[in-house]
């Protein structure tokens, strides 16, 4: 997760212009790094790439507007990062 | 083209979704209330709808890969580049290439040529959802076909 972590958070200072210091794993993407939709698709793209995987964001967004799941699970970077290791690792099962 | 009504691309010459790439042909025509202001006495395509012929082309592209069950909308334009004059009765050369197909959203390459020049090229993301509503649907798939998008790719 540490080195999915420091990739995420590298795309997202490099495409969101916001300091480094500022992500952590507690960083709520929306909520407190300000990153709007449009800007969360570049990120989703630059992730997508750097690890060659599809986040299933269209089912996530369901699963939130549903009440499933609150934002948190998706948008604080600890929990992104753990749902991308999944993604990593179920492609390569 | 019909510049007022905003169709750009008069005909898809070449679509091969395992190469996930588009090819269209696009005739700027001769008179429009468009070159009356842009620009009196020198008439120009304006730089905003070379984008726009690139969107749209990238679009159909799009709108092929998911067989017309999702809409691709224009959500942003990078490193847009107009780099020669397009003027009235020009014949464009227009591509683009799926760069990555996400979950709700789509990125191409897409760039016009002219008179075997590159006269523009952008990379461009759409978001893509669900028709709004059967209407668009509908006229989609009617401005498919006369654009001549392969009839296999209409449909699932």
């Amino acid at each position: 997760m540490s080195s999915t972590f420091e990739t995420v958070a590298g795309i997202i200072a490099e495409t969101c212009d916001i300091p480094r210091e500022k992500i952590t794993p507690d960083s709520h993407a929306i909520n407190d790094l300000g990153i709007d939709s449009l800007d969360f698709l570049d990120v989703a793209f630059a992730i997508d790439k750097a690890f060659g995987i599809k986040m299933p964001l269209e089912q996530w967004t369901q699963e939130v507007n549903e009440g499933k799941v609150s934002t948190d699970e998706y948008f604080v970077l600890g929990n992104l990062c753990a749902n991308i290791d999944r993604l990593i690792a179920a492609k390569a099962a | 083209m019909r510049l007022e009504y905003f169709q750009m691309v008069d005909r898809i010459v070449a679509l091969d979704l395992e190469a996930r790439t588009v090819r269209a042909d696009c005739v700027v025509p001769d008179a429009s209330p468009v070159f009356e202001g842009h620009f009196p006495g020198h008439p120009l395509l304006p730089g905003v709808l070379m984008i726009e012929t690139m969107a749209q082309t990238g679009g159909w592209l799009v709108l092929a890969v998911l067989r017309f069950q999702r809409m691709p909308f224009l959500a942003q334009v990078k490193e847009a580049k107009l780099r020669s004059f397009v003027v009235p009765g020009q014949t464009l050369q227009v591509e683009a290439r799926l760069l990555h197909d996400g979950s709700g959203y789509a990125v191409v390459t897409g760039s016009i040529g002219c008179d075997g020049k590159k006269v523009a090229d952008a990379e461009i993301t759409y978001r893509v959802v669900p028709f709004p509503n059967e209407t668009l649907r509908a006229q989609m798939l009617d401005t498919a076909r006369r654009v001549a998008v392969p009839e296999a790719f209409l449909h699932d």
